[in-house]
């Protein structure tokens, strides 16, 4: 009676890059469902790699998925708060799913491509948010999940001469500004490369057959600039770089209005609505919400982390969502939800770390400037 | 001079009532890069297993137990700038307190630097 049980254990899945990453030192960990590593030859010394020279990440645990099919335009724009009319070929933009109360689901990129929108979802919701796209698309739309792809990132102030090396396409790689994408080749591998990331710096992300996956990674960390970089300095990294982490700093609790990201709904869309959770998002904007999403830059050495909780005096104004060591300031920042009141940048406020109250201002994000290519 | 070790990755040195405490090298090998290091004030009164001291990597606040209970007489006052001494000698320079030993009997169930090796070697 009890051979069932030992079925429903969910296995930690395994990585196109899995072996690749073992066997150049990665320290490996669960993360989203999947082995990935969390470092090779320390976090600290791959944050400065990357901030100085260009680190190769390999994010195929992200979802990769193509929506096509008649109506396509129409179905989406009832899914997300973007505005595709205004969305040029090639070029990825930054949006949301929400739910009906204007909770954030995930966060995004969508491209549009000839024949219909390449999506790029976080690897811990994609299940969910295919479940989510696909109970809210009609049925002529298509949506497919692209599990053969693997997706790397090469990010750094030399990403792009290192890249461009090893790349080859109809137009040269230096012709793709921030947030522009193209096909090109990688050492014969048809790869979709678009100039965006997840660290502040130049660089691009990777899409790819799976199974040519090892053989592109080698060839771009072959490169003298490159080094493979683990989960541990992208969470570092993107922290300094202002941008939220999907179930930390956002989650079904916020709106883009209190995450301050309404630049994911676009301006058309704040005044039609239209899509699921407007009702919620226009609230929003035209009332204001209680607290919203600011950044903190901490005296000292002593990081504090998600979770602990921000006051101002004897009054607890807020609550941290993300918060770390930052190698390139020396000395923490971190993310937190505040008070409408306490949310000016300058404003003094204290962290509560076990006990110990850590003095902190708000600072305006990114905490290390973006160094997009534009 | 006697150093023992234990199960949680520390060490500690005893001479007669006297003591240093620090985290083992694999200790600082698994947190990672070091930035900031709690210690205790000296005259903080510790029990054995209590945690006076918590070291920040990167990645995560780790906490250090006392491996035995005294009295905190000294902090390694070096980490407040230099907290990455626990990364590059953490059984050397970058020890973190010593304390006025209370019972010297509890010293009696900590590892000696080969059964720690092994110890470690299983992990």
């Amino acid at each position: 009676m009890s051979e069932v049980e030992d079925d429903i254990a969910i296995e930690t899945l395994i990585l196109p890059l899995d072996q690749w990453h073992r066997a150049r030192g990665g320290r490996m960990v669960e993360f989203a469902g999947y082995w990935m590593p969390v470092q090779y030859e320390g976090i600290m010394a791959e944050h400065e790699w990357t901030r100085s020279s260009a680190g190769l990440f390999d994010v195929s645990h992200m979802g990769q998925l193509f929506v096509s099919g008649e109506g396509v335009e129409a179905a989406l724009e009832a899914v997300l708060p973007i505005d595709l009319a205004t969305l040029k070929p090639f070029g990825p933009r930054y949006s949301m799913l929400l739910d009906e109360y204007g909770g954030i689901l995930d966060d995004l990129m969508v491209t549009r491509w000839n024949s219909g929108f390449y999506l790029v979802v976080n690897g811990a919701t994609k299940w969910d948010d295919i479940a989510h796209l696909r109970e809210n698309l009609p049925d002529e739309v298509n949506l497919m999940h692209m599990e053969d792809n693997a997706l790397l990132a090469l990010q750094g102030p030399k990403a792009a001469e290192a890249l461009a090396r090893v790349t080859e396409g109809e137009w040269p790689l230096a012709d793709l500004k921030f947030m522009k994408g193209g096909q090109f080749k990688i050492g014969g591998v048809d790869a979709w490369i678009s100039r965006s990331g997840y660290t502040g710096e130049d660089g691009f992300e990777i899409a790819i057959p799976a199974e040519e996956a090892a053989k592109v990674a080698e060839l771009i960390c072959a490169q003298p600039e490159v080094k493979p970089i683990g989960l541990g300095a992208r969470d570092s990294l993107r922290l300094e770089a202002g941008l939220p982490l999907y179930g930390h700093d956002l989650s079904p609790d916020h709106s883009p209005v209190d995450a301050d990201l309404l630049f994911a709904v676009n301006k058309r869309r704040r005044s039609e609505g239209g899509f699921i959770g407007a009702e919620r998002v226009l609230r929003d904007l035209a009332q204001g919400t209680p607290q919203k999403r600011v950044g903190l830059a901490l005296e000292g050495r002593q990081a504090a982390r998600e979770g602990a909780e921000v006051y101002a005096g004897d009054q607890k104004v807020g609550v941290l969502t993300s918060g770390g060591f930052s190698p390139t300031l020396g000395h923490p920042v971190a993310m937190a939800y505040v008070d409408q009141a306490h949310c000016a940048d300058g404003t003094a406020l204290e962290v509560d770390v076990r006990g110990k109250r850590l003095p902190a201002r708000v600072a305006p994000m990114p905490f290390v400037p973006h160094r997009y290519y534009r | 001079m006697s150093r023992y070790f234990t199960q949680d990755h520390e060490w500690i040195d005893v001479d007669g009532d006297s003591a240093t405490v620090g985290i083992t090298d694999y200790a600082q090998s698994q947190l990672g890069d070091i930035t900031f290091v709690e210690l205790p004030a000296a005259g903080t009164a510790v029990k054995k297993g209590d945690a006076p001291c918590v070291v920040d990597s990167v990645k995560a606040a780790s906490d250090v137990y006392s491996p035995a209970s005294g009295t905190v007489t000294e902090e390694n006052a070096a980490l407040a700038d230099e907290p990455e001494l626990v990364n590059s000698d953490a059984e050397g320079a970058g020890w973190l307190f010593r304390l006025t030993l209370s019972d010297a009997g509890e010293l009696d169930g900590l590892m000696d630097r080969a059964a720690y090796d092994e110890y470690v070697a299983g992990l």
